[in-house]
């Protein structure tokens, strides 16, 4: 039990994610979770202004309810699975994160310096989610597919796509953290 | 009861990313600062494990629960929209230290302000779809 408390490697929780995709393949589906994103636009009626959202979005209930398990997957991890234990980030990483200012890293999922919600609620806090949000969301859908279905998914099946879309991820993340992230903290 | 499958996936994908830390903000930075090897250890594990499972599950002509073969539909050929769509991406991922999965992972997990995130990318997705047309692809 005490292990499953703890972090888990990357040499499990990796097979695992693959797991993952590969019960959803069996099932006859395909992992893929900012799809969802488009759902619910479809369901907010989005179809009014854009032939995109104009899909019949009952046939992705499936993945609304993959979500609504990864939300309560999200809650038993934290209030059941954890013991507290602190990220074990390397320590390039923590001093890196101290000359931008960010200090405790590691010690929640989420740097405070972002999350919390006394700097949410100011103007810079709030735009700057906002903005990754609408980075993450229209970038999502104009490449086809996020972290699941191209990263895994994709290229679990051998796709250039794919491969392409992964690449562009790491020019974006990279340009974002070395010369963006240190302009903003 | 046929989705009572997909909400036991969803779950298990929770449970998997938070004790994995594949949904801190810290270790996707430190992924881009390539100061561990923890992040492409998750990925790369996960990619060799669905490369491996996928070759078999076709091998051996698998149907899958709806008795059809089993098929990762294939991505549309092209360039311009998977660098420049990823790259896009890539910027809101560094910059949340969460892409579409973990943002709903954090919700459960407490991180209420996720909900703005999420917000706004539904409505990244919304101008991507007004604006489709107009891109290059």
């Amino acid at each position: 039990m005490d292990i499953l408390l703890k972090p888990w490697p990357w040499y499990v929780s990796g097979p695992l994610i693959a797991a993952v995709l590969l019960m959803l393949v069996y099932f006859g589906k395909t992992f893929g979770m900012s799809s969802n994103l488009r759902t619910f636009c479809a369901i907010s009626g989005a179809g009014k202004y854009a032939d995109f959202f104009r899909f019949d979005w009952k046939a992705q209930r499936w993945n609304l309810v993959v979500v609504l398990g990864a939300i309560l997957g999200g809650f038993i991890a934290t209030h059941f699975l954890s013991d507290g234990s602190t990220i074990q980030l390397s320590p390039e990483t923590v001093s890196d994160l101290a000359s931008l200012n960010f200090s405790q890293a590691g010690e929640s999922l989420l740097p405070k310096e972002i999350y919390s919600w006394d700097v949410v609620l100011t103007l810079k806090g709030i735009s700057i989610l906002i903005i990754a949000g609408v980075l993450v969301g229209f970038g999502t859908r104009y490449a086809g597919g996020c972290t699941s279905g191209h990263a895994i998914s994709g290229l679990s099946n051998l796709q250039l796509p794919s491969l392409i879309a992964v690449i562009g991820f790491f020019i974006g993340g990279l340009v974002m953290t070395h010369f963006i992230l240190p302009l903003i903290f | 009861m046929k989705f009572l499958k997909f909400l036991f996936t969803g779950i298990f994908f929770g449970i998997v990313l938070v004790k994995s830390e594949a949904v801190s903000w810290y270790r996707i930075f430190e992924m881009f600062k390539f100061q561990s090897f923890h992040m492409y250890g998750i990925i790369g594990s996960a990619v060799l494990m669905g490369v491996g499972g996928i070759f078999l599950m076709k091998k051996y002509k698998l149907k899958s629960l709806e008795g059809k073969a089993i098929a990762v539909s294939p991505k549309e050929k092209g360039f311009t929209r998977y660098i420049l769509g990823g790259t896009i991406f890539g910027l809101g991922w560094a910059l949340a230290g969460a892409c579409p999965g973990p943002m709903y992972i954090l919700l459960g997990a407490g991180i209420f302000p996720m909900i703005i995130v999420i917000a706004a990318a539904m409505l990244g997705t919304f101008l991507y779809g007004m604006l489709r047309d107009k891109l290059p692809h």
